[in-house]
């Protein structure tokens, strides 16, 4: 096994771009390190990026916030601004795993990781995240939804890295929200979640609306008719209604030893319209 | 020596307060020496192949690939184990667990194992061993395996406890009976009957450290095993046996125990460990991952049981009845039997009837875990004691107290209650602040008893008083839940001197006479009652010598509040000379001073608790919060009163586990799903309230202070208590634990569409 630290993004492209074994990129490291305790992956090479320039900031852009690949959970969720901004995001990102993991672990490891109960994933799909992608042929931003392909895998091709994850900034009137479903109260990986991020017009109707469900369907779901049936509205019970039915209409769920199928379906629809109320009381809604 | 175990109402003056154990800086700072901490140099990593198949006959196994790997020092297989039990049926289950023989019986079961240089080598090896199976049919639940139609696990079981030997083989291996009276006639004079059937899922001990071992097989036919474990002289007794060694002539020194809960009662890597030292010529240090601890070692068993209760108006139960079924792993076991014992022990019966079945199932082999099967028998009685005192229109605590055994009782299992804390506890719950407070929507309250009978056994301890005055007392019994703290107070009492001045420590196997090992609630009570008998013997040489310096009759000399006083009016002018005094002339007097004691402490009393707790069930997801919790229970008398309340805390948190998220989620390829304490869910801090304690002392009658066993009573109510809030808070009878949140999703989808 090869562990290199490059200092520029284009040689830890071309490290990953020449490698003939599995390669694996590390940043914090708490799904890599896992996985290879376990003896699921053995990369013959890990290119580790925290030493890329700019790979550890949070930068405020007139577009809004561009946060690096390495940047710690833990740090995003001291960030006042982000905060502020992104809320639901935020708290996403400090669900992972545990205090310790949140020191390590990034939102586009997250990402990568392509796990359909990535925490931070339905929250940066509400969003509308953007992903800056670097590889070989140079650099392309996309829609963090066309990441995950499926549970482990990503359309990322080889050679390629995400260096950071754009978000927009917010108008007036703007709120979005995030709650996961586990048995536990922290320390635990989500049976089903919901994101929500809406912005509101002057008179507190909703103007737009995303919704995104996780593990619920193997990659992270935006679920487009759930964000069309709130715009317009002020979340009046019924609409309510109309929006847990069509999240428990749109999962694609399994059982497994985490949650049974009618289980997720129907606390999926449960917690989108919490978070909606959530979103909503945010972006100033009454 | 004659040793009076008997209580005596004496005044105390170390036991009952609170000093800092000795263990304490060493745990708190990292010193403290676990399983996996101990070293020996030129030491081989161990690494254990495991069967993924449920079921399957072993075909073959090539380990000659693996043996030709540079690093390899030794393989072994069952080969290499040859079966020395000699007809002894529970030793030969235990060698086929260590390591499969003919057929692997559940996934995780021992095929082959390597001793290599580093753990990267030990890993490749296992990679090259080839094994040949030929897979079976499974069956993993309980009901399935006891049904006729199951497949055979072990063709040559037939039913004990029959009245007619079966004519057919099946998985149920025994069948048990408890009880007393006529049951048929009781439920025909009751007024009111709950009849219901109930299941528990499998559970794990859970201990934070996984089984860990370092094991020195010499030439010479010697042995040493630093081991992590209940039981270090059974363990020495098991693993001599398999091995074919002189149990003398194996060491076993344990490490400190990072939990065990029962689930360090039983050999699993050690014999293996012992094996691949023989073989290799050195020393072999094996530690199992947490996959391994959760597929390979525990669990206790999943149940089915139907309950029948029937009572009167007034509330007098009539009759009880149950039949329990529990899962022992592909193992004979004798778990249903216990759990038919405590099913209804808390009460007072005229028609009692228990039948209990032990069945096989293509799980690991069930292991003790704390209180076994206790907490299960305990869920479907209390539940169904509850919902019956609602249909009579009783008071749930007033109707327990008018069935609650007492005094005299004969209990359900046989034997008849001396003095007993079952009726103490529930007057003392009636009037807890707890059960007053109110209650906000969604929350449901519920509460719940549970008895453990506690154990006694063998017991050696030597108590040895250095020259400075200072005491060191060595017992057998591994120190699990604080009892060096416990025993040093125990010392200390009896000496009459400051706890400060005595040092316990856990002995090894060949510094000690045998000792049982610690479980059953045994060791404080049991290794108590040795420290104050040695204490005892120490004394009377310590008047001895303190005679001998005065030179008056040793009659004439008395040991009072760690001195030696002479009586009588003729020594008026003799200062009494304390235990220092005497210790510092020791070499000239007789030399050193120490006294020994070795006994079966018989007469552990039976234990009883009942627990209160508040739940918060949100309707639309059916997650559960315990928002409050309280524990009374008798302790005979709290030697250290924070480590009996940590005991109390401790069983209840398990409870808590095991009634809301813990269970063995097995797939249709009869493949543990969770195998990591990721997804199988004990809970975290931030899922417990702070769990009140009240600790109940009726002295126990057959120990000088009065002490009983406390460390496992404390997990018998959980599972019924939560089970009867939540089905409080919900309005729906909850039936199956765990109670997670999809299965009370359930509950209410199904009482909803009516």
């Amino acid at each position: 096994m090869r562990y290199i630290r490059p200092l520029s993004i284009e040689d830890a492209v071309g490290e990953l771009a020449k490698a003939v074994g599995p390669a694996a990129i590390l940043a914090g490291g708490s799904d890599l390190l896992v996985r290879m305790k376990g003896g699921f992956i053995e990369p013959e090479l890990i290119v580790d990026i925290k030493r890329i320039g700019g790979l550890g900031d949070i930068t405020e852009t007139a577009d809004g916030f561009r946060i690096g690949a390495a940047v710690p959970c833990a740090v995003l969720g001291e960030n006042k601004a982000v905060r502020k901004a992104w809320p639901g995001v935020v708290e996403a990102a400090n669900l992972i795993g545990s205090k310790q993991v949140q020191g390590r672990c990034t939102i586009t490891g997250n990402l990568c990781n392509a796990s359909p109960a990535a925490d931070s994933v339905p929250a940066l799909v509400a969003a509308g995240a953007k992903a800056v992608v670097a590889g070989p042929s140079g650099k392309r931003t996309i829609a963090v939804e066309t990441v995950p392909t499926g549970p482990g895998r990503t359309s990322l091709a080889k050679g390629e890295i995400i260096e950071a994850i754009l978000l927009d900034k917010r108008p007036e009137h703007a709120g979005d929200a995030y709650l996961r479903f586990i048995p536990r109260t922290e320390m635990d990986i989500a049976v089903v979640s919901a994101g929500v991020n809406l912005t509101l017009d002057d008179h507190g109707a909703i103007k737009t609306a995303r919704v995104a469900l996780g593990a619920a369907a193997p990659t992270v779901l935006l679920v487009e008719e759930a964000g069309q049936v709130l715009v317009g509205s002020k979340l009046d019970e019924a609409t309510l209604e109309r929006l847990a039915k069509i999240c428990s209409g749109a999962c694609r769920p399994i059982d497994d030893k985490r949650g049974t199928i009618e289980f997720r379906r129907k606390v999926a629809g449960v917690l989108a319209q919490r978070a909606a109320a959530i979103a909503y009381k945010r972006a100033g809604g009454k | 020596m004659n040793f009076d175990p008997r209580f005596s109402g004496r005044q105390f003056a170390s036991v009952g307060t609170r000093p800092i154990r000795p263990d304490g800086i060493d745990k708190v700072t990292g010193r403290a020496r676990y399983g996996a901490d101990f070293n020996m140099a030129g030491q081989l990593v161990g690494r254990v192949l495991r069967s993924p198949h449920a079921h399957a006959v072993i075909k073959s196994i090539d380990t000659s690939k693996a043996e030709k790997l540079a690093g390899v020092k030794a393989v072994i297989t069952a080969k290499d184990l040859p079966d020395l039990t000699d007809g002894d049926a529970a030793m030969y289950d235990i060698l086929d667990n260590c390591m499969a023989r003919k057929k692997a019986l559940y996934d995780g079961h021992a095929v082959a194992a390597v001793a290599a240089i580093d753990a990267r080598i030990a890993r490749q090896a296992l990679k090259l061993i080839e094994v040949e199976y030929e897979v079976l049919p499974h069956v993993t639940d309980v009901d399935e395996a006891a049904h006729h139609h199951a497949p055979l696990i072990n063709d040559q079981v037939f039913t004990e406890g029959l009245e007619e030997k079966p004519a057919k083989p099946s998985n149920i291996t025994k069948r048990t009976q408890f009880g007393h009276g006529d049951v048929h006639k009781g439920f025909a004079e009751a007024d009111f009957v709950v009849e219901r059937s109930f299941k528990t899922e499998q559970t794990h001990q859970g201990y934070i450290e996984p089984h860990a071992c370092v094991a020195s097989v010499n030439a010479d036919g010697t042995a040493d095993l630093w081991v992590c474990t209940q039981g270090h002289f059974v363990y020495r007794q098991h693993c001599a046996q398999l091995l074919g060694l002189e149990a003398s002539k194996l060491r076993v020194t344990s490490s400190e125990i990072g939990g065990g809960f029962g689930g360090k009662t039983h050999v699993w890597a050690e014999p293996v460990a012992l094996a691949l030292s023989r073989k290799a010529g050195r020393p072999v240090k094996l530690v199992m991952t947490r996959d391994e601890v959760f597929r390979a070692s525990g669990p206790t068993s999943a149940t089915s049981i139907d309950v029948k209760i029937g009572a009167r108006k007034d509330g007098t139960i009539t009759a009880a009845e149950a039949t329990l079924r529990y899962s022992s792993g592909p193992y004979a076991g004798s778990w249903a039997e216990i759990g038919a014992m405590t099913a209804f022990a808390c009460y007072k019966l005229e028609n009692v009837k228990t039948v209990g079945y032990e069945v096989l199932v293509n799980r690991p082999k069930t292991a003790a875990y704390r209180a076994p099967s206790a907490p299960m028998a305990a869920f479907a009685v209390e539940s169904a004691v509850d919902e019956l005192a609602k249909e009579i229109g009783m008071d749930a605590v007033d109707f327990r107290i008018k069935n609650a055994a007492q005094e005299g009782t004969r209990a359900s299992y046989g034997p008849v209650y001396g003095p007993i804390g079952i009726g103490p506890t529930l007057e003392a719950v009636k009037h807890h602040p707890h059960m007053k407070a109110p209650l906000k929507e969604n929350q449901g309250r519920g509460m719940a008893c549970g008895f453990w009978f506690n154990f006694g056994g063998q017991t050696c301890t030597d108590l040895n008083i250095g020259m400075d005055g200072s005491v060191s007392l060595a017992v057998g019994t591994v120190d699990v839940g604080g009892s060096r703290a416990s025993l040093s107070l125990v010392a200390a009492e009896e000496l009459g001197i400051d706890y400060s001045h005595v040092k316990a420590i856990v002995a090894d196997t060949s510094s000690l006479g045998y000792n049982d090992m610690t479980d059953g609630s045994r060791g404080t009570f049991s290794s108590s009652m040795a420290t104050i008998s040695a204490a005892r013997n120490a004394i009377k040489i310590l008047r001895e010598r303190a005679a001998q310096m005065w030179d008056v009759p040793v009659d004439d000399v008395h040991w009072e509040k760690g001195h030696a006083i002479a009586k009588g009016e003729k020594y008026g002018n003799l200062s009494p000379l304390s235990l220092k005094d005497i210790a510092a002339k020791s070499g000239t007097t007789g030399g050193p001073i120490a006294g020994h004691s070795e006994l079966v402490a018989d007469g552990a009393g039976v234990s009883f608790a009942t627990h209160i707790c508040d739940v918060e069930v949100d309707p639309e997801t059916g997650s559960t919060r315990v928002i409050r919790y309280t524990v009374v229970q008798d302790a005979g008398k709290a030697v250290h009163p924070t480590y009996v309340e940590g005991q109390y805390q401790g069983g209840a948190a398990q409870g808590i586990g095991w009634a809301l998220n813990e269970e063995y989620i097995y797939g249709k390829d009869g493949r543990l799903q969770n195998a990591g304490f990721l997804d199988y869910r004990i809970p975290v801090c931030s899922d417990l309230p702070m769990i009140d304690t009240q600790i109940l002392e009726i002295p126990n009658p057959n120990h000088p202070y009065g002490v009983r066993g406390v460390g496992e009573t404390s997990i018998v109510p959980p599972l019924a208590a939560i089970a009867n809030a939540v089905s409080n808070a919900v309005g729906v009878r909850m039936t199956h634990i765990p109670m997670s949140p999809p299965r009370i999703l359930a509950a209410l989808d199904a009482e909803r569409e009516g």
